[in-house]
């Protein structure tokens, strides 16, 4: 539905980008994690770890706030605090969990409780609310020349981690007593792999904010699982469905005027939801079809 | 195929500190067919994984094992719901020589396909692991052991809940490794299958209670101890109480 009668129906996606740089950078950022982020949520989810990227992005948040309150909106000090902070509290939990014996997730939680908490205290005592509101949600205004190295960057680092670790990981996640009897060295490529993860965070707040970066990771690659049945084809299946919900979800967020975080997640929920209804693997409708014809 | 033979001296092994195996000492000569018996808790699992490498022993030495082992682990430690097909979880017995990183060749494919042939699973290639039944996912396990081509074979109650056909398949596989000169150490509870098919055997309670050839170690007395054992046994009692 083009906003003006008479305009061609192309106006509506491309003018926004046409106009505004800002936009345009936007894009460039968000199909560059929508290349990188997707894959490693698939990863997370067949790991039963769905919740742990969550779990992270809320642990990012008080070493982003610490880092602002020092420098100010700059990407390279807000992403070096938040990696910090991440990475701080995954393994913190992971070590928590071993010296008390405790349940990993536990720890976990209790972490990424805490972490939310001071992150949003540190901000509001020392920020404004638009300030809150752009870190907790994003702005396309945050992708600045270095947020757009930063997500490019994060792209090509996590594309070449995941060409060398794919083998190790499938392995590990399958039959972790078998990778540990071959000595796959199953518990350093996790590591490696859950770093991946803090830096797609990272790279993914400037735009989408510390509580939306999550979107982008988990969203195409819980939808993914009903496009493909192998765990290479739901990759690009994942990868696909989240550069079309960056797409779509910029131009939903300069029309309504919604913040790109929210406003993103929204559409990759949306195709989530399409796929969880028509996806030819489990969807709802094939499977009452298929119901109908076995009753 | 010939391995080495693989020499336990006085061996304790367990977890956390706490024995679950205590001072076995004896060798499992290159070739030999040898069933590990014992009440559940008698550390049978764990001395096979103590001998796979898997968990260093607490005190005493395993020799000869090594770089020549596989496992076969019991099927509860694996996710059997991963969107993985047969061909390539039967591929990936081939890390021990392809690692994490070298191209799988052509011909290695096809010894995969063989593999699954093998075992009765031809036509599963493309098969999603998860679409398996349980005796079909054993039998994928077993295809994956004979891609390894290990000469020492540890096999974890390879027969539990398997139909008698499969686990006939299964034992037929087992007397072909044998007769490749493999050596083949596997942890049953069927005594009969232990007395008809195995001919040696390792009676464990945590302490070794009778190692050598089976009919010498499965006596009538030995049995009746053995089933006296499996219903008096509490698995939380475990301390050590001989001086190491």
């Amino acid at each position: 539905m083009p906003p003006t009668a008479g305009a061609p129906p192309d106006v509506f996606l491309t003018d926004p980008f046409l106009e505004f740089g800002f936009l345009r950078r936007a894009l460039v950022g968000g199909l560059a994690l929508a290349l990188s982020a997707p894959p490693l949520g698939l990863f997370l989810m067949l790991r039963r770890m769905s919740l742990t990227a969550d779990v992270l992005a809320h642990g990012m948040l008080p070493g982003v706030a610490l880092a602002y309150i020092l420098a100010g909106l700059a990407v390279p000090a807000l992403a070096t605090g938040g990696l910090i902070a991440g990475l701080l509290v995954v393994l913190g939990a992971g070590a928590l969990s071993r010296l008390s014996g405790g349940r990993e997730d536990a720890s976990l939680a209790a972490l990424y409780l805490v972490a939310l908490a001071a992150g949003v205290s540190l901000l509001s005592w020392r920020g404004s609310a638009v300030e809150l509101t752009q870190v907790l949600f994003g702005s396309v205004l945050g992708v600045d020349d270095p947020a757009l190295l930063l997500m490019a960057g994060t792209a090509t680092a996590t594309w070449l981690f995941l060409a060398l670790a794919w083998r190790p990981l499938v392995l590990e996640c399958f039959d972790p007593s078998f990778a540990a009897a071959v000595g796959a060295r199953g518990g350093l490529w996790h590591l490696g792999f859950l770093a991946m993860v803090v830096l797609n965070l990272v790279a993914a707040f400037a735009a989408l904010g510390t509580l939306m970066a999550v979107g982008v990771m988990m969203l195409p690659a819980i939808a993914a699982r009903h496009w493909a049945r192998q765990v290479g084809g739901m990759a690009y299946a994942s990868v696909l469905i989240a550069m079309g919900a960056v797409l779509a979800g910029l131009i939903l967020s300069y029309r309504a005027d919604l913040p790109t975080g929210p406003a993103i997640v929204l559409t990759a929920g949306a195709f989530w939801a399409l796929s969880l209804v028509v996806g030819p693997v489990d969807g709802l409708l094939g499977r009452l079809r298929k119901g109908h014809r076995e009753g | 195929m010939k391995a080495a033979p693989i020499t336990l001296t006085n061996v304790t092994c367990g977890y956390e500190g706490r024995p679950a195996v205590h001072h076995v000492s004896g060798e499992f000569a290159p070739g030999s067919l040898t069933a590990v018996i014992g009440p559940n808790g008698a550390g049978k699992s764990t001395l096979l994984r103590g001998i796979a490498g898997l968990q260093a022993p607490l005190s005493g030495e395993i020799a000869g094992a090594a770089g020549q082992v596989a496992l076969l682990p019991q099927a509860a430690g694996l996710d059997r719901s991963f969107p993985i097909s047969c061909l390539d979880a039967v591929l990936l017995g081939l890390w021990p020589s392809a690692g994490a990183f070298r191209a799988i060749t052509r011909a290695e494919r096809a010894r995969a396909a063989e593999a699954l042939a093998a075992v009765g699973l031809s036509g599963f290639a493309g098969r999603i692991v998860g679409t398996l039944s349980a005796g079909q996912f054993q039998r994928l396990l077993f295809a994956r052991l004979l891609l390894q081509d290990a000469p020492v074979l540890l096999l974890d109650e390879p027969f539990t809940a398997l139909d008698e056909r499969t686990a006939a398949d299964m034992l037929a596989l087992i007397h072909r490794w044998h007769g490749e000169g493999r050596t083949i150490i596997a942890v049953l509870h069927d005594m009969d299958l232990v007395t008809r098919d195995f001919p040696r055997t390792l009676f464990l309670a945590r302490d070794c209670l009778g190692w050598g050839p089976t009919d010498t170690v499965l006596t009538p007395e030995n049995r009746l101890r053995a089933r006296r054992m499996a219903e008096a046994w509490r698995e939380g009692a475990a301390d050590c109480r001989r001086a190491a």
